[in-house]
């Protein structure tokens, strides 16, 4: 029985550790990153409502939250999603994009918190 | 009201569904409604804490602390699956042979449900903790509109709730035999998603990024954020826009699963077999069919 879960959890292990190894080869950071791109919530919108960033980069948006209350970040097409809590910051690593345009929404105040990033 | 509805009903259904599976999976166990309220109890006290933490939980990890815990408690879902599905692999023909074999192997068999009821604990926390910020969000706001808001946010809840326990009663018309078999494919592919959406919080922490183009996109014909999608995203891990790191993920984990549940499974020279409660099982035929 014993033998079985530490053959399990091993095995789970290395499937982790192997995808990991694998990952990090394809990525290896090629060129850094283009800097930190502001967006903020505020008033349950997305302040400035356009970011543009370059294409085929990978860009970190600093994501700050001006309301006192949670909001999440989400873009299906972006593939994001990440809560940011009230008066709160966090940091969203975009991955290199295609040339296009990528709508994402305040998810809890999607009537009115919604942006785009654009990729040129 | 109707949007609130929905947005806490899709989180709700994501955690309800395993909660159902799991819950299908251990009929028969004794105390098995113990250690999977149990879960259940210690995913809503967790989902509030990581609520009121969100904010440090999130500047940890240069801002991406949120990512890696929630990559780390999917992963640590997908290995309790995965014992969980091995454990039954072989112990499973036991199992169902009948109630009178059950008797010790079921007493054993609490730890394969312990696995289970933390499976139900992270899917608790993980969904609850972003209804508890939301539903509190609107709670903080105040106002005429806020009440309406609320009903819609806890009807939510309760329709999540009733569809979960109605797929749950679904699967438990099933022949006790096609039970064990359903569920264990339904664990399966659950855990697959569930690993697959691990790579994409890694992802998104800036892990394995040269693999994160999205290798097709079927949001038009099925997009993941209405209801269909999202059940099927929660069931079998449906992704419209996926990239090759979350495939690999996914189809990694079903391999892993497969093949040790086949390991455990494998045939044995009967002087190494371990003393179960099942000696029944004559050597006399050095291939048996299964």
């Amino acid at each position: 029985m014993r033998g079985t879960i530490g053959g399990v959890l091993t095995a789970a292990v290395l499937v982790a550790g192997a995808l990991a190894l694998a990952g990090c080869g394809g990525s290896a950071k090629a060129g850094g990153e283009a800097g930190t791109v502001p967006v903020a919530f505020k008033d349950h919108k997305v302040v400035p409502s356009e970011i543009r960033v370059p294409a085929n980069q990978a860009v970190v948006l600093k994501v700050t939250n001006a309301d006192p209350i949670a909001e999440e970040f989400d873009s299906p097409s972006l593939g994001v999603e990440k809560v940011v809590a009230g008066g709160g910051s966090g940091l969203v690593r975009l991955r290199p994009l295609a040339p296009g345009r990528y709508a994402f929404t305040g998810e809890y105040h999607a009537k009115t918190a919604q942006g785009v990033v654009v990729a040129e | 009201m109707l949007a609130t509805l929905l947005i806490v009903f899709r989180e709700i259904i994501e955690a309800g569904l395993i909660v159902g599976i799991v819950l299908a999976a251990t009929r028969g166990v004794a105390q098995r409604g113990l250690y999977v309220s149990g879960g259940v109890a210690a995913g809503v006290v967790g989902a509030g804490v990581v609520a009121a933490f969100a904010g440090a939980i999130s500047g940890l990890f240069s801002g991406s602390g949120q990512e890696y815990f929630n990559a780390a408690i999917l992963l640590l879902a997908v290995g309790m699956l995965i014992w969980h599905n091995v454990w039954m692999a072989s112990h499973g023909r036991a199992l169902s042979r009948g109630l009178k074999a059950v008797g010790a192997e079921v007493k054993s068999g609490s730890r394969s449900v312990m696995a289970l009821a933390v499976v139900v604990g992270v899917a608790v926390l993980r969904e609850g903790s972003e209804v508890v910020l939301f539903l509190y969000g609107i709670a903080a706001q105040g106002g005429s509109s806020a009440a309406g808001m609320l009903a819609g946010g806890l009807l939510g809840v309760a329709v999540g709730a009733a569809l979960s326990f109605g797929m749950y009663r679904g699967l438990l018309a099933l022949p006790a035999h096609k039970l064990f078999k359903v569920t264990s494919g339904l664990i399966t592919v659950l855990a697959a998603g569930l690993a697959a959406q691990a790579v994409g919080f890694l992802q998104q922490a800036g892990w394995l990024q040269g693999l994160s183009r999205p290798l097709w996109d079927t949001s038009g014909v099925l997009s993941e954020g209405s209801v269909a999608g999202r059940l099927l995203h929660t069931l079998v891990g449906y992704m419209d826009r996926p990239n090759l790191a979350e495939i690999a993920a996914y189809l990694l984990t079903i391999a892993t699963m497969l093949g040790l549940m086949r390991w455990v499974n494998r045939p044995k020279p009967a002087a190494l077999a371990k003393t179960s409660a099942t000696p029944a099982i004559p050597p006399a035929h050095p291939h048996p069919a299964e």
